[in-house]
C-alpha cells in the first residue's frame, strides 16, 4: 500500500512540477526536496489542488559539513493518510527561505522557532521574532556548532564518568567561562535583553490593534496576564491589549521554561533521550514514550519488532493516559471558570488511581520511562492488573457518568463556555491545531485513525467530533473522548494476549542512517518526533512537535473580540502544559 | 427550567459530602493511620476523603517503585563483603544525564582492571530516577531505592553518595524488592549450575 501511494504522490508532485521537485536522493530519507524559489508555488499547490491542507511539522535541521540548514515540511491531508514531506535547503552563512505563514497560519510559531533557536531567516513572516529565546539573545542555540552553559563534551557518555571517575558538581563549572558560545559583545552586557524585548513585543500588539479600529476616542490598556498567573497553568504570559474589556489584540510570550530540550536531545544517545521525553508534557508521559519510541523503531526497520502483548500493553497506558490527562484538563477548565477546586478534586481522584497503577508497573507515577525500542520495559504485575480491570470496567464508567451529571448541565458552564473561543473548521486546519481543539471544530482528525500505529487498526471505537468549535465543545469533546478510550480499554484487557513485552534490549542501540518522523495522537493533540539519525550513537536532529505549543499559534485569533475573563477559560480549552510548549 | 443543571450537579456533591461521613462512621476507627485503611482508600470502592495524610501516613511502596540507585554487596561466608559493582561501567554510560562517576583501578601486577571499583559517585540531585542503571547493569549490582526521603540542608556536604554512602547487603534488596530479588537468584543458580555442570563434564572428560 505505501509504495503505491508513494508512486502515485510522485507521479502527481513530479507531473506537476516538472524539475523543480525531485525525491530526496539520500538513503533513508523518504521526502521530496524543492528549490526555495520554487517553494511557495509548490506549497501552494499542495494546499489547493492536491489537498495537503494541514501543515503538521516545521522544523530546520543544520548540516555543518554540506554547509547548509534544511527546512523540512511535513504535510498532511485533514481527510487522513500519509505525509508528504517536503524539504527546502539554504546556505548555512545566509539562511533565509520564504515564509509559509501566509499560506499555512500553522507555521507561524514553528517558523519562529526555527529562527529563534536555528537562525533561518523567513521572508515575509509577518512577526519573526524570538519564541523561545528573549529578543537580544546571542546565538542559535540548536546550531551544532552551539554551545551550552555547563557544556562539557559534543556526546554522550562523557568521558570523565568512567574509568576514572573524578567527580564533581555541575555547578563547578562555570557558566559564563570558555564552556559557552556567547560573543564578547553579550558577555559585555548578558542583560541587554530587557531593552529589546519588550518594545518589540508591544510595537506587535499595538499595530495590530490598530488593525482592529477603534468604537470610541479611547485609549486601550495594556494587560499582563502572567507569567506568574494561577490560570496559566504554569509560567506562561499573555501581553492583551484591550478596549474596555474587550480584548484587540493578544500576544503569547513563553520559553520561561525553556531548557533546549531538542539540544540535549541532540548531546544524548537515542536511549538516553526516553526518559527525557517524560519531561515534554509530564501529565501524559506515556504518549511522549511512545512517540518517540516510534520514531526511533521506524528508523530501525525490521531490526526491531514488538511483540503482540506489548502492543497491547502501549494501547493500554496510552489510553489510560488519555483518560487521566483529559480528567485533568476538565478539572482545571472548571477551576478556570472559578469553580475552585471541588470539580478538580473529583476528576484527581481518579487520576490517582490510574497513577497508582503506573507507579506499581514502571515504578514511577509521572516520570514513567516505560517504552523501550521493540516493547515496554517490564509486564504488569499481578496485583495492578487485576487493579487496572476493576478500574476500567466498574470504576471509571461510574466516576464519568458521574462528573457529567455533575458538570455538563450546569447553566454557569454553559453560559460561560456556549460560544466562547470559536474557531471553525477551516480557521482549525490552516492554525495546525490538533486533538481535541481540532475535533471539537468539526474536523474528525484523529492519528489513530487517520494514520494508524501500533494496533489501533483492530479497536472498535469512535472518532470524537463536535461541530460548534467553542469552549464548550472542547470540553464535552473530552467527555466523548473518556469513553471511546475506556471503550478502548476494555477491549484491549480482554483481549490481551500472553507473551513476552519485550525482544531484544540492548543499552548500545545502533539506529541506521535516515529520518523518520513518528506521531501519536497524544492526549494534547498530535505528538510528533522528528528524527535524523547519521548512523552514530546518538541523533543528529531530534525534534519534538508539540501540540501544546502548535495550538497556542491560534489562540489570539480565539480571543480577539472576546472579554478578557474568557481568555483565562479558553486557554483552559486548549489544554497546554508548559513543559510541551517551552522545551 | 434554569438551574436545574445547576441542583442537580449540587445533589452530586451533596451526595458526596454525605458519603464521606457515612464511610468515616462505618469504618470509625479503621479508615486512618492503619495499612487497611490506606489500602481501602485506594481501592476501586474507595469513597469519601482519598487523602494519605503525610507524614503521619504513607502510601505502601510498590516493588517496581524507584528512586535513586544504590549498590549491593554479598556478606561472604567469612563475614567480608564483596561489591558486585565490577566497575564495567554499563550504568555510567547509560545514565542519562551522567550522574554517575566510576572510578576503576587495574592491578599493578598484571596490568589488569581490578572487578571492584575503587570509588563509586552518583550525584542524587542530577540523578533523574529514571532506573536504567538497574535495568542495565549486567551483575544485579545496582537497584533502585525505596527510600525518598533524602532532602537535607546542604547539597553541597550530602548530596554526592559515595561508595560507602551508596552500599547495602543483599539482604536490603531481598527486603525491598523480594519478587525480583528471587527471580534473579533462580537465575543465578541455574547458571551456576550449568556452570558446575560444564565443569564437572571437562573434568571427567580430562579423567577419562
Ligand atoms: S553497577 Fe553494574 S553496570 Fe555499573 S559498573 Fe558496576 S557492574 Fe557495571
Ligand atoms: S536512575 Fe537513571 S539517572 Fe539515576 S543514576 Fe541511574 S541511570 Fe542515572
Amino acid at each position: 500500500m505505501t509504495e503505491m501511494t508513494a508512486e502515485r504522490k510522485l507521479s502527481a508532485l513530479e507531473e506537476r512540477f516538472p524539475g523543480k521537485v525531485s525525491p530526496d536522493a539520500r538513503p533513508g530519507y523518504e521526502g521530496f526536496t524543492v528549490a526555495p524559489k520554487d517553494l511557495l508555488e509548490v506549497a501552494t499547490a499542495l494546499r489547493d489542488e492536491l489537498g495537503y491542507d494541514y501543515l503538521s511539522s516545521v522544523t530546520a535541521v543544520d548540516y555543518p559539513e554540506e554547509n547548509v540548514f534544511e527546512v523540512v515540511y511535513h504535510f498532511y491531508k485533514s481527510t487522513g493518510g500519509r505525509a508528504l514531506v517536503l524539504s527546502a535547503q539554504t546556505p548555512r552563512n545566509k539562511a533565509s527561505l520564504p515564509s509559509l505563514t501566509p499560506l499555512y497560519p500553522a507555521a507561524d510559531f514553528q517558523e519562529r522557532e526555527a529562527w529563534d533557536l536555528m537562525g533561518v531567516k523567513f521572508e515575509g513572516h509577518p512577526d519573526l521574532r524570538r519564541i523561545l529565546m528573549w529578543e537580544g539573545f546571542d546565538g542559535f542555540p540548536l546550531r551544532k556548532d552551539w554551545k551550552e552553559a555547563y557544556y562539557e563534551e559534543e556526546h554522550k557518555p562523557f568521558a570523565a564518568r568512567w574509568p576514572e571517575g573524578a567527580v564533581r558538581r555541575s555547578e563547578d563549572l562555570n557558566a559564563f567561562s570558555g564552556n559557552v558560545a556567547y560573543s564578547k559583545e553579550f558577555m559585555a552586557q548578558p542583560d541587554k535583553y530587557e531593552e529589546e524585548a519588550e518594545p518589540l513585543l508591544y510595537a506587535k500588539l499595538n499595530e495590530e490593534a490598530e488593525k482592529m479600529g477603534r468604537n470610541f476616542e479611547t485609549d486601550f490598556v495594556t494587560v499582563n496576564m502572567g507569567p506568574q498567573h494561577p490560570s496559566t497553568h504554569g509560567v506562561f504570559r499573555m501581553a492583551v491589549m484591550l478596549d474596555g474589556e474587550t480584548i484587540v489584540a493578544l500576544k503569547p510570550v513563553m520559553g520561561y521554561l525553556h531548557r533546549n530540550h531538542e539540544k540535549i536531545g541532540e548531546r544524548n544517545t537515542y536511549l538516553h533521550n526516553m526518559p527525557f521525553t517524560d519531561r515534554l508534557d509530564y501529565l501524559s508521559s506515556m504518549s511522549n514514550n511512545w512517540g518517540y519510541a516510534l520514531a526511533v523503531e521506524k528508523l530501525m526497520g525490521n531490526r526491531v519488532s514488538v511483540p503482540e502483548r506489548a502492543e497491547y500493553i502501549r494501547v493500554i497506558m496510552a489510553e489510560l493516559t488519555r483518560i487521566s490527562n483529559h480528567l485533568w484538563a476538565i478539572g482545571f477548565l472548571l477551576n478556570d471558570l472559578g469553580a475552585f477546586f471541588t470539580p478538580s478534586l473529583y476528576a484527581i481522584e481518579e487520576r490517582e488511581l490510574i497513577l497508582d497503577i503506573f507507579e506499581a508497573t514502571t515504578g514511577s507515577r509521572m516520570m514513567c520511562n516505560y517504552f523501550r525500542f521493540g516493547g515496554v520495559a517490564r509486564d504488569f504485575p499481578e496485583d495492578s492488573w487485576n487493579k487496572l480491570k476493576d478500574l476500567v470496567n466498574e470504576r471509571l464508567p461510574r466516576r464519568i457518568d458521574e462528573l457529567d451529571v455533575y458538570l455538563t448541565n450546569n447553566e454557569i458552564v454553559g453560559s460561560r463556555t456556549t460560544g466562547v473561543g470559536v474557531l471553525t473548521p477551516e480557521e482549525a486546519i490552516a492554525y495546525g491545531m490538533a486533538g481535541p481543539v481540532l475535533r471539537a471544530s468539526g474536523v474528525p482528525y484523529d492519528v489513530r485513525r487517520a494514520d494508524p500505529y501500533g494496533i489501533y487498526e483492530s479497536f472498535d471505537f469512535d472518532v470524537a467530533v463536535r461541530y460548534h468549535g467553542d469552549c464548550y465543545d472542547r470540553y464535552i469533546i473530552r467527555m466523548d473522548e473518556l469513553r471511546q478510550s475506556l471503550k478502548i480499554l476494555q477491549q484491549a484487557v480482554k483481549r490481551i494476549p500472553a507473551g513476552s513485552v519485550l525482544d531484544k534490549n540492548p543499552y548500545n542501540v545502533r539506529v541506521p542512517a535516515g529520518e523518520s518522523y513518528g506521531r501519536v495522537e497524544g492526549p494534547k493533540g498530535e505528538l510528533g518526533f522528528y528524527i535524523v539519525s547519521d548512523g552514530s550513537a546518538n541523533p543528529h536532529r531530534y525534534h519534538v512537535r508539540a501540540p501544546s505549543f502548535i495550538n497556542l499559534t491560534a489562540l489570539e485569533k480565539m480571543c480577539v473580540g472576546q472579554k478578557v475573563a474568557d481568555v483565562v477559560v479558553i486557554l483552559g480549552s486548549i489544554d497546554i502544559v508548559l513543559g510541551e510548549v517551552d522545551r | 427550567m434554569y438551574g436545574k443543571g445547576i441542583l442537580t450537579g449540587m445533589k452530586v456533591t451533596m451526595a458526596r459530602f454525605v458519603t464521606t461521613y457515612l464511610d468515616d462512621l462505618r469504618m470509625l476507627g479503621r479508615r486512618y493511620y492503619n495499612p487497611a485503611g490506606i489500602e481501602y482508600r485506594r481501592s476501586k470502592d474507595a469513597k469519601g476523603i482519598f487523602t494519605v495524610q503525610y507524614p503521619e501516613e504513607k502510601l505502601p511502596m510498590p516493588e517496581e517503585f524507584r528512586f535513586v540507585p544504590f549498590l549491593i554487596y554479598d556478606v561472604m561466608p567469612d563475614g567480608s563483603h564483596q561489591d558486585r559493582c565490577t566497575s564495567c561501567g554499563i550504568c555510567a554510560k547509560v545514565c542519562p544525564p551522567q550522574c554517575i562517576w566510576i572510578e576503576q583501578t587495574t592491578n599493578p601486577e598484571t596490568g589488569r582492571p581490578v572487578p571492584e571499583p575503587v570509588e563509586f559517585f552518583i550525584d542524587i540531585d542530577i540523578c533523574m530516577n529514571c532506573g536504567y542503571c538497574a535495568e542495565y547493569c549486567p551483575f544485579d549490582a545496582i537497584k533502585m531505592d525505596h527510600n525518598y526521603e533524602l532532602a537535607s540542608y546542604d547539597r553541597h556536604a550530602y548530596h554526592i553518595f559515595n561508595k560507602e554512602r551508596l552500599s547495602q547487603p543483599a539482604e536490603y534488596y531481598a527486603g525491598i524488592r523480594p519478587a525480583n530479588y528471587s527471580r534473579e537468584e533462580a537465575i543465578r543458580r541455574e547458571k551456576e549450575a550449568k556452570k558446575a555442570a560444564a565443569e564437572a563434564a571437562r573434568a571427567a572428560k580430562a579423567a577419562e
